[in-house]
Order: C-alpha cells, then sequence, then structure tokens
C-alpha cells in the first residue's frame, strides 16, 4: 500500500519547550486515521508542520512523496490536501452561498452533489451572513468546504467540537463515505468513542512523543485488562513481564493492563497459585488514559 | 438488516459485524443466493469504517460461507456455516465411541468388534 503521510523524527521548539518530540508517522492510502492526545500534546503543531504552515525544527517529512519543508512543494501539496482547522477560520463579510461560491471556483474537482446534500443536511442558510452563524454552524461550513473539494487526503483538527451527537453522526458518516470513495483521512479528536467507530488506524501521542501506533483492530484484539485474585499478598515486582503495561496490586487482588502476551501473562498467575484469573476487554478510552497516566 | 456495532465494547467492530452475518444466515435472515449490502452503503449505513466492511466479506469468503462476484458483490453460499475437518472428525469420533460402547454392551470382544469394523470397511469401500 502506498504510504500518504510520512515523517521522519519530526520535531518543533518552541524556545525551550518542546512541541513535537522526533515522530516518526507513516499513514497509508485508504486508511482512515485517528489522530489522538490530550490538548497541548503536539497534535496542532504536528498537522500545521505537515501543511507547511510552520517549519519544523528539525526531521523531516511528506506528503504524497513531496517534501513539507520545500516552499516549491506546498503547492503541489495543497492541491491534493483538503485541511479543516480547529479554529474554522472563515471570511465573516461573506454570506453561506458566498463563500461556498468562492472557495468552488478554486478546486476544479469539486462535488456538487455533496455541497448540496451537505447544505441541506447541516441545515446551512445560504443567505446568511458567516458572522451571524452560531459556533456549530460554522464548523459545519468549514466542514462543508473541506468535503466537497475533491481532495485526496483530508486532515481535520478537532472536526466535531461544539457540534451535538446528530451533527457528529453525520459528519462520521460522510468521513465513512470520503474513505469509501478512496480518500485518505487523518483527524485529531479527542472524542475517543468517535475515533473508535470509524478509524482503522489510531496514533496516539503525549507530550510530543507517539505512545501507540496500530491498527484499531490489534488494538482491540490485542489489549486486555486481567484481574487475578492470589491466596497470599503479592507485589508489583513479580510481575515483571513483556506485554504488561501497568500493574495495580491492591492486598491479594492484582490488575493488569496487558498490551499483548496475554497467554503467558495468565500462565504466570497460574504459577503464582492465582485462584481466580478473569481477562476483560479493554476500551480505547481506557488505553489512553493509561498510556497518558502512565507517564504523568 | 445490521445493528449498528457498539465501538467501546471491546470487541473489534469486525468481529461483531462478522457475527451478525453469520447469525443472519444461521437464523435464515440470509438464505443461500441473497446479496449482501455494498460496501459503501453498508459502511454509511452503520457509519463504520469501509475497510471494516471489506475485512469481514473476504474473511467470510475464505470461511465458506459468502462468495464474492466482482464488480456485482457479496452473495451468501450456503444456509450454514460450513464445518471444519475438525469438527467434522470430532463429531464422528463420537458417534464411533457410543457405538463400540453399545457392542461392549451386548457381550462382544475387542477382536470381533475389530474384526466387523474392518469387513465392513473393507466391503463398503470395494463396492465403490
Amino acid at each position: 500500500m502506498a504510504t500518504v503521510i510520512e515523517t521522519i523524527e519530526l520535531t518543533k521548539k518552541y524556545g525551550k519547550h518542546q512541541a513535537v518530540r522526533g515522530m516518526n508517522l507513516s499513514v497509508q492510502a485508504g486508511s482512515v486515521c485517528a489522530f489522538l492526545g490530550q490538548n497541548g500534546a503536539g497534535k496542532s503543531s504536528t498537522i500545521k508542520m505537515l501543511l507547511g504552515m510552520i517549519h519544523p525544527t528539525s526531521g523531516s517529512g511528506s506528503i504524497f512523496g513531496h517534501r513539507i519543508d520545500k516552499e516549491s512543494d506546498s503547492l503541489l501539496i495543497r492541491q491534493k490536501v483538503a485541511f479543516v482547522a480547529e479554529d474554522k477560520r472563515l471570511y465573516d463579510y461573506m454570506s453561506v452561498g458566498q463563500i461556498i461560491h468562492f472557495t468552488r471556483s478554486f478546486f476544479p474537482r469539486w462535488d456538487h452533489d455533496l455541497e448540496a446534500r451537505l447544505l441541506e443536511q447541516f441545515e446551512l442558510p445560504p443567505e446568511r451572513k458567516i458572522r451571524q452563524l452560531s459556533k456549530g454552524m460554522r464548523t459545519k461550513l468549514a466542514l462543508l468546504l473541506g468535503f466537497a473539494r475533491g481532495c485526496e487526503l483530508l486532515i481535520l483538527d478537532e472536526p466535531t467540537e461544539g457540534l451535538d451527537p446528530v451533527a457528529i453522526e453525520d459528519v462520521l458518516q460522510i468521513v465513512v463515505s470520503l474513505a469509501a470513495q478512496g480518500t485518505t483521512i487523518f483527524f485529531s479528536s479527542h472524542q475517543i468513542v468517535e475515533v473508535e467507530q470509524v478509524a482503522d488506524h489510531v496514533l496516539m501521542i503525549d507530550r510530543g512523543k507517539l505512545v501507540l501506533d496500530a491498527p484499531m483492530d490489534r488494538v482491540k484484539e490485542q489489549y486486555r485488562h486481567i484481574q487475578a485474585v492470589f491466596p497470599e499478598p503479592v507485589e508489583e515486582r513479580d510481575f515483571r513481564l513483556p506485554g504488561i503495561e501497568k500493574v495495580s496490586v491492591a492486598g491479594r487482588t492484582v490488575s493488569f493492563v496487558a498490551s499483548h502476551n496475554v497467554d503467558s501473562i495468565v500462565e504466570h498467575a497460574r504459577m503464582l497459585h492465582a485462584g481466580s484469573i478473569d481477562v476483560l476487554p479493554i476500551s480505547l478510552k481506557e488505553i489512553f488514559l493509561e498510556k497518558v497516566k502512565a507517564r504523568s | 438488516m445490521f445493528r449498528k456495532p457498539n465501538p467501546s465494547s471491546g470487541v473489534p467492530i469486525y468481529v461483531q459485524l462478522k457475527e451478525q452475518v453469520r447469525h443472519a444466515i444461521e437464523t435464515g435472515g440470509l438464505t443461500a443466493g441473497d446479496q449482501l449490502p455494498g460496501i459503501r452503503s453498508l459502511a454509511e449505513t452503520l457509519v463504520i469504517n469501509p475497510n471494516t466492511v471489506i475485512k469481514v466479506y473476504r474473511e467470510l469468503e475464505q470461511e465458506g460461507v459468502l462468495e464474492i462476484r466482482h464488480g456485482l458483490g457479496a452473495f451468501v453460499i450456503s444456509r450454514r456455516r460450513s464445518r471444519s475437518k475438525a469438527e467434522e472428525m470430532r463429531d464422528a469420533q463420537h458417534l464411533v465411541h457410543e457405538f463400540v460402547d453399545t457392542l461392549k454392551k451386548q457381550g462382544l470382544e475387542e477382536g470381533e468388534i475389530r474384526r466387523l469394523f474392518e469387513a465392513e470397511i473393507a466391503g463398503e469401500f470395494q463396492r465403490r
């Protein structure tokens, strides 16, 4: 499969603060890739570097093989990539209809059917001035302009921020339908449930560093919560095994979060005479909290 | 026909969807020759990743439940999920065990049972 986004040791420093630290990303064509992290984890800085809006301090990256830090490649990238920013900046003096007309004129591959469908679905009034739109409506308008562009890669920064549940489902449905047409989608979010629903690959960052990079199905199949009860009190150091991400001991009960190697961990617990061992699935939200907490 | 999978259940979405397709076939909701929804339309209806739908259809094709006709879509092959060789052997072993047990209870010796089996097998397979 072709690689759409690739970065090598991508780093961004603001003075002494390292916003992004040696990020190695690889996003495959046709995937819906979720980019998760807390506020200030480095998501927006990474996206801005990918789009050439800020320069990396060190490291490199490419989109469709075009260098992200080269002025001359920037136009080529912009032709193939649509971006909906977190702040949804729009020309306030225009009306909804005017900005659609204005934006459309730049893009020969504009999807007129999708534009019409979204205008109706999002209930956007074409005559209304942008400055008079509510926050949710601004977001919907910004998404419409990004979705209808007819791009090969769609980068969305917190696309559903400020939307109600019905609109969120609409947005996710369009993401799915664009993906079915072959558009690669890279979106940052902290709405973990929506990510679990539509993404097939998940990247998690914490304090500028990648802490998880895996297909969604593999995460779900391999990560487990294991709980074991022992006849005697045990200690944390009895459980130094590969695959154990986290151990918490409460007297005779021990909880593990395992990223792989579950069978060996269960076997190990049996050898230590565990009376009952429960292996339970774990949600992406719990994994996220563990990944972020473990490093705090 | 299909329900939205629960994304936060911890069970991968493709496993949940695969179970739903199997269940529909086992309960007669889908029968041999029926066409499954297209990849894009099912992905849109359930609001799940289209690659997930592709994965489900491909795996069910490999398991002999569906047939993918290129350009046409996915179709149900069999009413029941096809049984693996291992499952067939396990069931057969169980039958033989019960049968041998019955003969023993009727007072037959090990050698007699063996001779009956061998004769029957030889006869059965020569006739073919």
